[in-house]
């Protein structure tokens, strides 16, 4: 049996999945990156400070918040550039606002159609008035949360090297707070909706890195560990992962200590489990996913926590902000001009950015490692394992597993063709 | 019957079909106006005649170009969505750069695992284009706007004036007075000059006015010594595709 699913639905770039079987023996499996290159980090060659973080958000619209976030991060310190307390708050809850707005796109729109049987979210707009209700209303305060801190959901102006270009006021976090409560029943009710999927049964152990809570569910951070417990510094992210490439992808694949690895929301769960907010872990609980979890299925639960998370930790973090006050601020200026590194956690998973500044404040060269590409090889390795259990099951339902196991780790496939390694000379 | 419609990508970051998708308040309504057919994205559905093909993104490699014309031969008006399609946009920043060089530096030196890539186009240099909807992203309720006009059977009209008219409109503060440049003077209005009223200035993402030179903000540049070369670099970001109009 030949199978070949050409640009594959509902996630986010194109790729194909191609299967060879037969007699119960897979012969041939690839997932094919078939996007079209865009070449970013020749881009970023010659770029002032002060444009690099714009150009990087154009990587992905879907993440451009975790992308400015960490390039503005990785620039500053490589610039010496130290932001306030404030500045980290606001950045926090603006990546908090494009966690939930990735997630919610992510489980409703791309993943809930197939366990629902229907091609798209579209035709439950009338069956399904109550579920797609709850989608929008999440969906239209997590873009807000993104209008009111970062001036719009896609490619945010007001982050910039050093702060903010313009502070919210806080009549509008006051709003957002008193939203962020309203939609705790909506909430609620896509907890249940989750709670009653029916979940593939199928496990598969993977070593998960993310980043170190400090104290907190991480976010930005210093310290990676994996789920075997093994810490490494930020700065070495480039001697702990290796990138390579293979003939039928666009994009490049990565692994750790020679084997496949998982990043991204189980991940995150898995190793910063005991730092999740209250809420989100009562319905971890209640989702059954934890620390032990292996069923790649199952990222969706966990992405879910991570909304519910986020819509706590966004009601305290704007509490804070109000509390302390918004002050207008003078953006630093950079002293001295040099190499650095910083990772944020994106909504898919550990993103990094390093950058080298010549003495005239322009790159000289960039590296950036993209979520997606670190779990290729996770997502190729599952499914190889998966397929000979089903191939019992016929075409139909075979590919429809195969796609639903794909989407549930929401790869994002114009990110990881657009950036690849390069060092200038 | 409802129009039949479509959304398509091609190089580009998925930001401004994101923005669609942004509509909440609108979207609803949307589904009831109109047949949406294809939007891989959120879709798996495929196929048929369409009456509007939105395209997001630049034409680099031949199978890009095959794609398109395939996607004109079965739609009546084709729409470019975003500056990616519109002017090659962010992705033409390496144009300037051979592209042998650049898919070196990225994938190495193994023929076997360099892919075919080009410089990044716009897509009306593989077929005809219809209509645009400038910006990156685009701005989601000049969309709605085009969409109509559209929908009614009317050319839609961008505006033909610069940023900066609608940035002395809204009594903004200029960038200027800051000592900052802003492309405003001769960058295509339709955003309310969003990244101004936001803070910073604007970077030029919906692409030149028509005659840049003989618009009456052009002077704000030239006042504050720019000359030509000092504007192209400026231009860099979003109009490197576009030869700097004279
Ligand atoms: S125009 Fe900008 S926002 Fe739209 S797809 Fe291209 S890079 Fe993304
Ligand atoms: S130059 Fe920029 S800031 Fe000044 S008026 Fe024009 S658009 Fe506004
Ligand atoms: S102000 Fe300039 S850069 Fe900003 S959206 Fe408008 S045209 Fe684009």
């Amino acid at each position: 049996m030949k199978i070949a699913v050409n640009h594959l639905a509902r996630i986010e770039g194109h790729a194909n999945l191609v299967i060879d079987s037969a007699r119960g023996q897979v012969r041939e499996l690839r997932l094919e990156i078939v996007e079209a290159p865009r070449f970013f980090e020749p881009m970023l060659k010659g770029c002032h400070y002060s444009e690099v973080a714009p150009i990087a958000a154009r990587i992905c619209g879907i993440c451009s918040n975790s992308h400015t976030l960490v390039s503005l991060e990785a620039s500053e310190r490589a610039l010496g550039i130290e932001v306030s307390e404030q500045t980290r708050q606001l950045r926090r809850l603006l990546a908090f606002g494009e966690i939930l707005q990735s997630h919610l796109v992510q489980l409703y729109f791309m993943a809930l159609p197939d366990y629902y049987g229907v091609a798209s979210i579209l035709p439950l707009v009338h069956s399904e008035r109550a579920l797609v209700h709850h989608a929008l209303e999440l969906k239209r305060l997590a873009n807000d949360i993104l209008r009111v801190i970062g001036g719009r959901p896609v490619h945010p102006v007001t982050p910039v090297v050093g702060g903010f270009t313009r502070l919210p006021d806080a009549a509008e976090l006051m709003d957002l707070r008193r939203r962020l409560v309203l939609v705790l029943p909506d909430l609620e009710a896509t907890v249940e909706i989750f709670a009653g999927l029916d979940y593939p049964d199928f496990e598969r152990e993977v070593t998960a890195l993310s980043l170190l809570g400090d104290g907190d569910y991480p976010v930005f951070g210093d310290t990676l560990v994996t789920s075997g417990g093994r810490g490494a510094a930020v700065a070495d992210f480039r001697d702990l992962v290796e990138e390579y490439q293979v003939p039928w992808s666009t994009a490049k694949f990565a692994r750790m200590d020679g084997r496949d690895y998982m990043v991204g929301p189980l991940a995150r769960l898995r190793n910063n489990h005991d730092r999740l907010s209250a809420m989100a872990r009562q319905v971890a609980e209640a989702l059954d996913v934890g620390p032990a979890t292996a069923n790649p299925y199952r990222i969706l639960p966990a992405r879910l926590v991570e909304v519910v998370h986020g819509v706590e930790r966004s009601i305290h973090l704007i509490d804070d902000l109000l509390l302390a006050g918004l002050q207008e601020e003078e953006l630093p200026a950079p002293d001295r001009f040099g190499a650095a590194v910083a990772v944020i956690e994106a909504p898919r998973g550990l993103l990094f950015h390093a950058y080298d500044y010549g003495d005239d404040g322009r790159i000289r060269a960039a590296d950036c490692i993209i979520p997606t590409a670190q779990n290729l090889a996770s997502i190729e390795a599952d499914l190889r394992l998966r397929v000979p259990q089903v191939l019992d099951l016929g075409r139909e339902d075979l590919t429809r597993q195969c796609e639903q196991l794909i989407r549930a780790y929401d790869p994002c496939i114009s990110c990881s063709t657009h950036l690849l390694r390069v060092d200038f000379d | 019957m409802k129009p039949r419609v479509g959304f398509f990508d091609f190089a580009s970051c998925e930001g401004c079909q994101l923005t669609v998708l942004n509509l909440e308040n609108e979207l609803l309504d949307l589904v009831e106006l109109m047949d949406i057919i294809e939007f891989r994205e959120i879709s798996s559905e495929t196929g048929g005649e369409l009456d509007i093909a939105f395209v997001e993104g630049s034409i680099c490699r031949p199978e890009d170009v095959r794609r398109l014309r395939a996607i004109r031969r079965r739609s009546r008006l084709l729409i470019a969505l975003g500056a990616c399609a519109d002017t090659a946009g962010i992705n033409a920043l390496v144009s300037d750069r051979p592209e042998a060089e650049l898919v070196r530096e990225v994938y190495g030196d193994d023929p076997e695992l360099m892919p075919a890539a080009g410089h990044p186009r716009p897509l009306s240099a593989f077929v005809q284009v219809d209509g645009r909807v400038p910006g990156c992203p685009i701005d989601g309720q000049e969309f709605l706007a085009i969409l109509q006009a559209l929908l009614i059977g009317r050319q839609p009209e961008l505006p033909g004036f610069a940023v900066c008219a609608e940035c002395k409109l809204a009594e903004l503060p200029c960038t200027f007075e800051r000592g900052i440049v802003c492309l405003g003077p001769i960058t295509r209005a339709g955003c309310s000059a969003h990244c101004v009223a936001e803070g910073d200035r604007c970077r030029g993402c919906r692409g030149m006015v028509d005659e840049p030179r003989s618009g009456p903000y052009y002077r704000i540049l030239e006042e504050h010594g720019l000359d030509l070369d000092a504007i192209r670099e400026q231009l860099r970001t979003f109009n490197l595709a576009g030869e700097v109009k004279k």
